[in-house]
């Protein structure tokens, strides 16, 4: 899994990189950026998104 | 213009890095502290306020650009929109111009002999012999391997620099908001010289919608929500809904939007390893009720460069050393934050009635007095004073 973020609605505020467990998030070109191989799928940065911007989806691992 | 090695390497340059920087540099320590942003203070993730006693111990001499409004008490709505007006000595301060005050701090360690630079990413720690020894960076484009005698991890609330360095300052959700914020002009305000909060499980679960006035008719919106809620909800949906019923904040334009995570308490009893310590939101030294770190940070930096400035002299840079951070930190600021942290838990749990109950029984003294943790006996007063209400609610008299 990994996670989708919506650019549209993102405001780069990166409280998901600060909520990772994992630290699969990772801030990319100003906008999070999700590691699939890091991620856990456990939903805590989808939850805490202020802006509701991201989605978990499937990912391909590297 | 960048060396190889330093006696010191801050990372981030918000009011915690660049106050540890200044004060490090003051002590005649070589420093270099890095920023990732293009300009110093940008982007803003903060409501932006700073009591008039933190100006005042602090010592904070900043400059007219740095303050946006003067503020001398605050508004507070209850769940049922009971109004309590707080106007006192203690709950006067500033709602300052972020951008302003951090490029001021930076400004300061600079003046000081630190050497701060943006656009400069670390992503990475060295860690040799299991001590932390340096950073990876992409300095202006440039991707550098610079070393020191102590990283300091003023990265704030992401702490990814903190967690690579083996500090255990990951996130817990439990102990985060979720925050959401306009910059809003052309809009109503009640007294543009009070913050003005408004609670309500309704309104901001376990949080609260705040305006902060930056002039007659400028403010920051702003709403902070529990960060586990999760659902269709999110904090910007809340503020959106909120907005929609206040005719005279609907009317207003947007000029900026801004948000983030907020530590809200979670103290750690270990910030430091060997040859690194964190400093700032980066180990979560916040005011767990009103979510202020600007002064954590900066009361915090102050003990964390004489701790470097003793190791460094010793040239025993180990934890053990460096623990003297922990033990003073939590001697000065630990001990009252977690009375803070306890009283935040009472709120928490409170339903909107329980709520209303308390914007009865407390005066704006109190209030202020809870926020700060300053009287712990008189938080038992009131919370049994409160009890007894709640009871007398419930049997009808």
């Amino acid at each position: 899994m990994t996670v989708k973020v919506d650019r549209g609605k993102c405001i780069s505020c990166f409280g998901c990189v600060s909520v990772c467990p994992v630290m699969a998030l990772k801030e990319k070109e100003r906008f999070p950026e999700c590691d699939p191989d890091k991620c856990t799928s456990c939903g805590t940065c989808v939850k805490f998104c202020p802006a509701g911007a991201l989605t978990l989806v499937k990912g391909e691992k590297k | 213009m960048i060396d190889n090695e330093y006696d010191v390497i801050v990372v981030g340059c918000g009011p915690g890095g660049s106050s540890t920087a200044k004060e490090c540099a003051k002590r005649g320590l070589k420093v270099l502290a890095l920023d990732r942003n293009l300009e110093i203070g940008t982007p803003v993730r903060c409501g932006e306020g700073l009591s008039e006693n933190s100006v005042q111990t602090l010592g904070l001499d900043m400059p007219n650009g740095a303050k946006a409004q003067k503020i001398k008490g605050a508004i507070v709505y209850a769940p049922d929109g009971r109004r309590i007006k707080i106007a006192f000595k203690g709950t006067e301060g500033f709602v300052l111009e972020r951008k302003m005050f951090d490029k001021w701090l930076a400004m300061e360690a600079g003046r000081a002999g630190a050497m701060t630079v943006p656009k400069s990413n670390v992503y990475d720690v060295i860690i040799e012999d299991g001590y932390v020894k340096g950073v990876k960076a992409n300095v202006m484009g440039k991707d550098m391997e610079i070393r020191a005698k102590i990283i300091v991890a003023a990265d704030g609330v992401e702490s990814v620099i903190a967690r690579k360095a083996g500090i255990k300052s990951g996130k817990n959700p439990m102990f985060v908001d979720s925050g959401f914020q306009y910059e809003m002009v052309g809009i109503d305000i009640e007294d543009p010289h009070s913050i003005i909060l408004y609670f309500g499980n309704k309104i901001a679960p376990r949080g609260y919608v705040w305006i902060f006035p930056k002039g007659k008719d400028v403010a920051n919106v702003g709403i902070g929500i529990a960060g586990n809620l999760g659902g269709e909800m999110t904090a910007k949906k809340y503020l959106d809904k909120w907005i929609e019923t206040q005719p005279g904040i609907k009317k207003g334009s947007i000029i900026e939007v801004n948000g983030g995570c907020i530590p809200v308490g979670n103290f750690l009893k270990n910030m430091v390893v060997n040859g690194c310590l964190g400093v700032g939101d980066s180990v979560n030294q916040v005011n767990p009720i009103h979510g202020g770190g600007i002064a954590e940070s900066i009361k915090a930096s102050r003990i964390a460069a004489d701790v470097i400035d003793k190791a460094i002299k010793s040239g025993d840079l180990s934890s053990s050393v460096l623990s003297e951070y922990n033990e003073r930190w939590w001697k000065e600021r630990g001990g009252t934050l977690k009375n803070v942290e306890k009283v935040r838990e009472m709120f928490e749990k409170m339903s909107d009635e329980e709520m209303n109950d308390l914007g009865e029984v407390l005066s704006g003294e109190d209030l202020v007095d809870l926020a700060h943790g300053k009287n712990y006996a008189k938080v038992a007063k009131i919370y049994a004073k409160f009890k007894v209400k709640g009871i007398r609610r419930k049997i009808g008299i």
